[in-house]
């Protein structure tokens, strides 16, 4: 059978799931809120003065997603084990890697659409003054590449326990990471550590989340930014059908 | 169909499977029996492909499941253990699925989906979400889900469990009337189910095969094969006791009395042995013989006699 049919249904069947629970509308409006919240009131949107979103409302997407995002995918092996449905999904005529790229695509479709729903805040600032929309474009392009990467890794520890509560901590704690690699105050402290080994520091802030997303809220579509994401995400799939297997043969 | 040969698995240093092999032609029902642990759901999840063997082989329609799992999947339909399925959808939505996973699309989509509905009596619950479901309907459209696609092999765990009498009832005719033309293998606690459905059944312990028969031959291992039950009016039990064990192919004999009634069971020599009841009914000539029945032996307790260790040889 043809892996695109296989990976088009269960991507399907999974953002159903998400519309037929309240997992999808909770999450909606809790990301549109907080999204409305922080350019606003905390982000100054109006104060600043300035015809961007980069200040107000971009830098904010690594913050919520740090606990938005694992939230959308603890559940995505974790309860497939509980309830005893990996058997079923396992022995139906599919490759593994069909399965694990039709869940995380549903999500992150999810995650796309719930980050497109963000749109009034780009007629706002277009209707009060004239931003460049290209960097809005761009930045939008990073933040949906940026919230892939934290799914990913989602993915991973949602594979390694059956317990929701558990791969939602691991994956906080994970993403946590990612960005803290690339957070001003963190680099100083490294910088004093290591008493300037720009090699270590730059090394260890190039998994930052932010340090790649940085270019793509300025308006700069760096390849090798989109590489970074893309390839968290093609290792974070991997190693999650390495722990799918691992758990099938002990 | 199915072939299994020194399929082994081991968890640690824990044996679960050990050197299995057996094998299931279209047309039969077999059944796995077997007391809990004994392996049975871990070669059935090592058949359908949701667990790797360590060792051995396992082919299924020609295909080996480790060297071609999609061609043999394509050809088994599985109900696991517990009957799990996607509780955020509706039957209607988990049947759907199902087919779409099987390459079902269309016309062919909605007729696959209208045949097992029928066949699994879903007809009532078909738009109901599957977490509101009853438990014997959960378990009926898993089953339904394993039949989607008409497969050729079937492999179904515990699929009575938890049913009330009527729908064993039911699956247990689906699954005889079904195995006219597929290879199935069903697994049990249920030992009447065994002479309801099986063509032929294994015993499992701790990994390994202790009996392959028919429910027939299984039965003639119990020490109750050819046995004869009788009741007599009139005798005291001692009596009754030791003219039967005087019979030349009488092994035990046991005799009770309530009342002035003693009833009496004489065990054959070699189990199922015929000659047994034409003896007992010469020596009992004369004598005031309400019942008289020759037994054909009990499958509970040959499970029993196999498979628990202290009775063991």
């Amino acid at each position: 059978m043809n892996p695109l049919g296989n990976i088009k249904t269960i991507c399907k069947r999974e953002l159903l799931a998400y519309f037929t629970s309240p997992v999808a509308y909770v999450f909606i409006v809790i990301f549109l809120l907080l999204n409305g919240f922080f350019t606003f009131m905390v982000g100054g949107f109006f104060e600043r003065g300035e015809a961007s979103l980069t200040n107000s409302f971009f830098m904010w997407h690594p913050w919520f997603y740090l606990f938005l995002v694992p939230a959308v995918g603890m559940r995505l092996w974790a309860d497939e084990r509980r309830v005893g449905t990996l058997e079923l999904l396992l022995t139906m005529p599919i490759a593994p890697w069909e399965a694990i790229v039709g869940k995380f695509v549903a999500s992150w479709l999810f995650l796309g659409l719930a980050l497109g729903l963000t749109f009034p805040v780009v007629l706002t600032v277009n209707h009060l003054g004239s931003p460049d929309n290209g960097v809005i474009f761009a930045a939008y392009v990073g933040s949906w590449l940026m919230a892939g990467a934290y799914l990913a890794v989602s993915c991973i520890t949602s594979a390694i326990t059956r317990s929701q509560v558990v791969s939602f901590i691991i994956s906080v704690v994970a993403c946590l990471f990612l960005i803290l690699a690339g957070f001003p105050p963190v680099i100083n402290l490294l910088q004093n550590l290591t008493h300037n080994w720009q090699w270590l520091v730059s090394t260890i802030t190039s998994f930052s989340v932010i340090t790649h997303f940085d270019g793509f809220e300025k308006g700069v579509l760096d390849s090798r930014d989109v590489i970074f994401f893309l390839s968290v995400i093609g290792f974070s799939l991997f190693t999650t059908s390495v722990i799918l297997r691992t758990h099938r043969t002990s | 169909m199915i072939k299994v040969e020194n399929l082994t698995k081991t968890f640690g240093a824990k044996r679960a499977v050990d050197e299995l092999s057996f094998s299931v032609g279209r047309g039969e029902v077999l059944g796995f029996l077997g007391p809990n642990g004994a392996g049975k759901s871990t070669t059935m999840r090592m058949i359908t492909g949701f667990i790797p063997p360590t060792g051995g082989t396992i082919t299924v329609g020609g295909f080996d499941i480790m060297e071609n799992p999609i061609g043999a999947k394509k050809l088994i339909g599985y109900l696991p253990e517990n009957a799990p399925a996607y509780t955020d959808m509706t039957v209607h939505g988990f049947l759907n699925f199902a087919a779409e996973m099987r390459g079902r699309r269309g016309a062919e989509k909605s007729k696959a989906v209208q045949r097992a509905v029928e066949m699994c009596f879903l007809e009532s619950v078909l738009h109901q979400s599957v977490d509101t479901l009853s438990k014997g309907y959960r378990h009926r459209t898993c089953f339904a889900q394993s039949i989607i696609h008409d497969p050729d092999v079937l492999i179904l765990d515990e699929p009575t469990d938890g049913l009330d009498p009527n729908q064993k009832h039911e699956i247990r005719q689906l699954i005889r009337r079904m195995g006219e033309k597929k290879a199935i293998i069903f697994s049990t606690h249920i030992l009447e189910e065994v002479d309801a459905v099986c063509s032929r059944a294994i015993i499992i312990d701790r990994g390994r095969i202790v009996a392959n028969g028919t429910p027939e031959e299984l039965r003639h291992k119990s020490d109750w094969a050819g046995a004869v039950t009788l009741r007599v009016n009139g005798m005291t039990a001692d009596t009754v006791e030791q003219k039967l064990r005087q019979l030349r192919t009488a092994k035990k004999v046991t005799a009770t009395a309530s009342g002035n009634r003693v009833t009496a069971t004489v065990f054959p020599q070699t189990a199922g042995d015929g000659d047994l009841t034409r003896e007992v009914i010469e020596a009992t000539n004369g004598w005031q013989v309400e019942e008289l029945r020759t037994e054909e032996g009990r499958l509970d307790e040959v499970f029993r006699r196999i498979t628990l260790p202290d009775t063991k040889n």
